[in-house]
C-alpha cells in the first residue's frame, strides 16, 4: 500500500482532479457538521445564561452548564476538522491558492486573527472557568465565544461569496502568474452575494443548535426525566426555531434573487430550466432527464418566473443560453439538493408553527407523537445545511471562481492520484473515528443530563480525587 | 516598491509571519512537549493532572496555527501553495496527528477501564511526539530547499525523500526543545511527588536538546553553508547566534535554581531565538530550490500586492492587542498549579 511513496513519477488525470474534489467535499461536509451546531447551541447558551444572571434561577445554570458541555464537544471536532480546511487550500489546491490569495487571503487572515482567536481564547474560561470567574465574566465570555463563532461564518461566507461572485480585483499577469490582486476591500467584502449568503448560513446554523436543544429535551420529555429544566430549555428554543424557520424565507428567496442575477447558470440548474429564453416553471419535486433536456414532476407553471419578476410569463435564462462547457454537469444533483433544502425548510416552517399553536393552546407538551417527532426532526436542519451547500457549490461548476477559474485547473499539479488516495483513506478513517467518538460523546453527556448531583459517575476518579485536592 | 517605516511591505509581513509561527511554535511547543513526556508518568493521577495542566489551552495554542496559515496563505499565496502541495504527505500526516491527539484528549478520561485510559495516553503521546517531530523535519526541508522546478512545481519524491539525514536531525532537534520547555510548563503546574519526577525528567530533556542542537549545528555549519552566508558576510548578525547561546545556557542555570517561571520565559525566548535565526538565514527567500536558485521562492515573487499586504497590516494592527489582551487574560484566570474539578478532563 506504501509503494507508492517511494515513486517519483506523477500519474496526472482526470481522476486526480476527481479525487481532489472528493477529498475536499468529504472533509468540508463533515466540517460542517460541526459549527452550524456550536454557532446555534452558542446563540442559546448566551440566552440561558443571560436569564440566569437575570433572575438568578438555578435552571438556567443547570441548562448553560450542560449545553456548555456538549458545545464544547461541537466546538473541539469543528477546530480540528477546520485546521484540516485551511490546509487543504494549499496541499490540493495550489493552483486555486496562487490565484485567489491576493483576495481570498485578507478575508481569511480577519477569520484567524478577529474570530477565531477570539473564540478560542474565551473557549477556556466558559469551559472551565465557572468556577474561577465572577457570573458575569462568564457571561462575557460566553457572549465572545458566539460572537467569534458568528465572526468565523462571516468571514468564510465572505471568502466563499467571491468565489460566487467575484468583485473589488483585478487580475494581473498571464498564464500560471495569473491571479487576481485586491483592488477594494470592501467591495471585496461587500460582494454581490455575501450578504444574502451569509444570513442564510447564520440562519441554517441557529436552527440546528435550536433543534438539536429541541431533539434532547423532548427526548427527556417523553422520559418524564429532567422535566422542569426541559420544558423551559423546549419553549426557548422553539421561539428560536420558529423565528429563524421563517426567517429563512425571506433569506432564501432573497439568496435565489441573487443567484438569478449573478450567476444565471446556476439558477437555471436549481429548477432544470433548459430553454434559453422563456418563463420557468417552479418544481415542488421532480427528476431531470439531462439527455432530452426535460424534467418531470409536481410543478408550478411559471412559479420560478413569478418569484423572480411576480410575473408568471416573464422569460427566465435557461441553461441552453450557456455554451457546453459553462454549465454544471450535475444537473439532477443541483436540482435534487436545492428541492430538498427548500421542502425541509417548509417543513420545520410548518413543524415550529404547529408546536407554537399548541404552546399557545397550551397543550404544547401533551402530545407524545409531536414530541418523537422534534426528537428526530434535529436530523432536518443538518441536511439542509449539507444539501444547500452541495447545490451551491456543484451549482457553482465547473467554476471554481466563477467565471475566473475552472475547477480543472485548480487542483495541484504536484500532487498525485496515488497521494490523494493515501490520504483520502486515512481521512476516512479517521472522520469514522471522530465521528464514533462524538457519537459516543453525546449519548454519554445526553445520558448523564443536566443536573450536576452526578457529575462524578462521570469520571470515577474525579470524585474522589477533587476530594483529595480540594 | 512602496515602503512604511524604511521596510517594504514584503518584509513586513515577513516579520509578522516570523511572529505568528514563533508565537505558535512556543504555546503548542509546550503541550506537544509535554504530551511527549506523557507516557514517563506512570501514576493514573499524574497522568490526570498533565493532561489537564494543557486542558484548558492546547486548542486555543492550535489557534496560533490557523492564524499563522491564515497570514502565509493571505501574504505569501505562492509561498503556501507550493509548501503544502510539494509536502503533501508530511502536512497529511501531520494533519492526521492533530485529529488523532484531540480525541485522545477528549477520549481518556471518559472510561475507568484501564486499558482504556492507557490506549489513549499512548495515542496522545505517540501524536504529540510526532506532532513536534514532523514540525522540525518541515523545518529541515525548508532550510535545505526542495525540488521546484519551473511554475513552482515541487519534481522530488513523496515521503522518503523529505526524511533526509538533516530533517531527522532537525526533527529530533524540534521534539528535544519542546520536551525540555513541556517539562518546565509541568513544573509550573505540578506539585509534591509528580513535581519532582519531573524535575528529573527536564534534566534529561535538556540534555537531550543539547546534544541534537550540537549535532545539527555541525552538520549545518559544515554540509549547508548557505546557511551561514549571511552571518560570515554581515559579522553583526552574530549577535543572534550569541543571544541564542546565552538563552539556551540560561535555562538549565534557572532550572537549578528553581526560577521555574524565569526557565519557562528563557525556554521561550530560545524557541524564537531559533526560529529568528531561521529567519536571518532564509531571508529574503521563503523557499529554495535544490534545482536551480531562479527557482527559489523568495518573499517578493511569492507576496500578495502592496495593496491587499497593507490592508493585512491593518487588520493585524487592530487584532494583535485584542488577542494579546484575552490570550494573557485566560492564562491569568488558569494561573497556578493544577485543580482538578469536575469540569477537568
Amino acid at each position: 500500500m506504501f509503494s507508492f511513496l517511494l515513486l517519483k513519477d506523477k500519474t496526472l488525470s482526470m481522476e486526480t482532479e476527481i479525487l481532489a474534489r472528493i477529498q475536499f467535499a468529504f472533509t468540508v461536509a463533515f466540517h460542517y457538521i460541526y459549527p452550524p451546531l456550536s454557532i446555534g447551541i452558542g446563540l442559546l447558551l448566551v440566552i440561558f445564561e443571560s436569564i440566569y444572571i437575570r433572575t438568578k434561577n438555578q435552571t438556567y445554570h443547570k441548562l448553560a452548564r450542560f449545553w456548555t458541555k456538549i458545545f464544547a464537544l461541537t466546538f473541539g471536532i469543528g477546530v480540528v476538522t477546520g485546521i484540516v480546511m485551511e490546509f487543504e487550500f494549499g496541499t490540493n489546491w495550489a493552483v486555486y491558492s496562487r490565484y485567489v490569495g491576493d483576495v481570498f487571503g485578507s478575508a481569511l487572515a480577519a477569520e484567524g486573527i478577529f474570530a477565531f482567536a477570539l473564540e478560542s481564547g474565551f473557549l477556556g474560561i466558559l469551559l472551565f472557568g465557572w468556577n474561577r470567574v465572577k457570573p458575569w465574566v462568564h457571561l462575557v465570555s460566553t457572549i465572545g465565544v458566539f460572537l467569534g463563532s458568528m465572526f468565523s461564518a462571516i468571514w468564510i461566507v465572505v471568502a466563499n461569496s467571491w468565489q460566487q461572485t467575484p468583485a473589488g480585483f483585478h487580475i494581473v499577469g498571464e498564464g500560471m502568474d495569473a491571479r487576481a490582486e485586491i483592488t477594494d476591500f470592501w467591495a471585496m467584502v461587500f460582494n454581490p452575494s455575501s450578504v444574502d449568503r451569509l444570513t442564510h448560513v447564520w440562519l441554517g446554523a441557529f436552527l440546528a443548535g435550536a433543534f438539536l436543544v429541541l431533539s434532547v429535551h423532548a427526548y427527556y420529555l417523553i422520559k418524564g426525566k429532567y422535566v422542569e429544566v426541559s420544558k423551559k430549555a423546549f419553549k426557548i428554543a422553539l421561539v428560536v426555531a420558529t423565528v429563524f424557520s421563517l426567517g429563512q424565507l425571506f433569506t432564501g428567496h432573497q439568496s435565489a434573487d441573487g443567484v438569478a442575477e449573478n450567476q444565471p447558470a446556476k439558477l437555471a440548474a436549481l429548477e432544470g430550466h433548459f430553454e434559453a429564453s422563456a418563463p420557468a416553471d417552479m418544481y415542488i419535486l421532480g427528476w431531470v432527464d439531462k439527455e432530452n433536456q426535460e424534467v418531470s414532476g409536481i410543478k408550478v407553471p411559471g412559479g420560478l418566473s413569478f418569484l423572480l419578476d411576480y410575473d408568471f410569463d416573464a422569460p427566465v435564462t435557461g441553461l441552453n443560453a450557456f455554451p457546453e462547457d459553462e454549465r454544471p454537469s450535475q444537473i439532477n444533483a443541483v436540482f435534487q439538493f436545492y428541492h430538498i433544502m427548500v421542502a425541509i425548510g417548509m417543513a420545520l416552517i410548518f413543524l415550529t408553527l404547529f408546536a407554537s399553536f399548541l404552546w399557545w393552546r397550551g397543550k404544547l407538551f401533551d402530545k407524545k407523537w409531536l414530541l418523537w417527532i422534534f426528537v428526530f426532526a434535529v436530523f432536518l436542519p443538518q441536511i439542509a445545511n449539507q444539501v444547500g451547500w452541495f447545490a451551491a457549490e456543484m451549482g457553482r461548476q465547473p467554476w471554481v471562481v466563477y467565471g475566473l477559474l475552472r475547477t480543472n485547473e485548480a487542483f495541484s499539479q504536484a500532487v498525485s492520484d496515488n497521494q490523494i488516495m493515501f490520504s483520502l483513506i486515512l481521512f476516512f478513517l479517521v472522520y469514522a473515528l471522530l465521528f464514533a467518538l462524538f457519537i459516543y460523546l453525546l449519548h454519554k453527556k445526553i445520558k448523564h443530563g443536566p443536573y450536576e448531583e452526578s457529575e462524578s459517575d462521570d469520571t470515577p476518579f474525579g470524585g474522589t480525587l477533587t476530594h483529595m485536592i480540594n | 516598491m512602496e515602503t512604511f517605516l524604511g521596510l517594504d511591505y514584503p518584509t513586513w509581513w515577513f516579520l509578522v509571519v516570523g511572529g505568528l509561527f514563533s508565537g505558535y511554535a512556543i504555546l503548542d511547543g509546550f503541550d506537544f512537549g509535554a504530551g511527549a513526556w506523557h507516557l514517563f508518568l506512570k501514576k493514573e493521577n499524574s497522568r490526570r493532572i498533565a493532561l489537564n495542566a494543557v486542558g484548558p489551552v492546547w486548542d486555543g495554542n492550535e489557534v496560533w496555527l490557523v492564524i499563522g496559515g491564515g497570514a502565509l496563505f493571505a501574504g505569501f499565496p505562492v509561498m503556501y501553495a507550493t509548501m503544502f502541495s510539494s509536502l503533501y504527505v508530511p502536512f497529511m500526516l501531520f494533519l492526521l496527528f492533530i485529529i488523532f491527539r484531540a480525541i485522545s484528549i477528549e477520549f481518556r478520561g471518559k472510561e475507568p477501564m484501564l486499558w482504556w485510559r492507557k490506549l489513549w495516553d499512548i495515542c496522545y503521546s505517540i501524536s504529540s511526539i510526532m506532532l513536534a517531530f514532523l514540525l522540525g523535519v518541515v523545518l529541515g526541508n525548508v532550510l535545505q530547499g526542495i525540488a521546484i522546478g519551473e511554475n513552482y512545481q515541487y519534481q522530488g519524491g513523496v515521503l522518503f525523500e523529505f526524511l533526509n539525514p538533516y530533517a531527522l536531525m532537525t526533527g529530533f532537534t524540534t521534539l528535544s526543545l519542546f520536551m525540555a520547555h513541556g517539562a518546565i510548563f509541568l513544573l509550573l503546574k505540578t506539585e509534591g511527588r509528580l513535581f519532582a519526577k519531573l524535575t528529573r525528567l527536564l534534566k534529561r530533556g535538556m540534555i537531550f536538546f543539547m546534544v541534537s542542537f550540537a549535532v545539527t549545528t555541525l552538520y549545518t555549519l559544515i554540509y549547508i553553508p548557505h546557511l551561514s552566508d549571511d552571518f560570515k558576510s554581515n559579522p553583526s548578525l552574530f549577535i543572534i547566534p550569541l543571544l541564542t547561546f546565552l538563552s539556551i545556557a540560561n535555562v538549565p542555570r534557572l532550572a537549578e535554581k528553581r526560577k521555574y517561571k524565569w526557565a519557562f520565559l528563557f525556554s521561550s525566548l530560545t524557541i524564537a531565538f531559533l526560529l529568528v535565526l531561521v529567519a536571518v538565514e532564509l531571508y529574503p527567500v521563503l523557499l529554495r530550490s535544490t534545482i536551480d536558485p531562479m527557482y527559489n521562492i523568495d518573499i517578493y515573487k511569492a507576496a500578495s500586492s502592496t495593496k491587499s499586504l497593507q490592508i493585512m497590516m491593518v487588520i493585524v494592527a487592530i487584532g494583535t492587542p485584542l488577542v494579546l489582551f484575552y490570550t494573557i487574560f485566560v492564562y491569568k484566570t488558569f494561573w497556578g498549579k493544577v485543580k482538578l474539578d469536575e469540569t477537568s478532563y
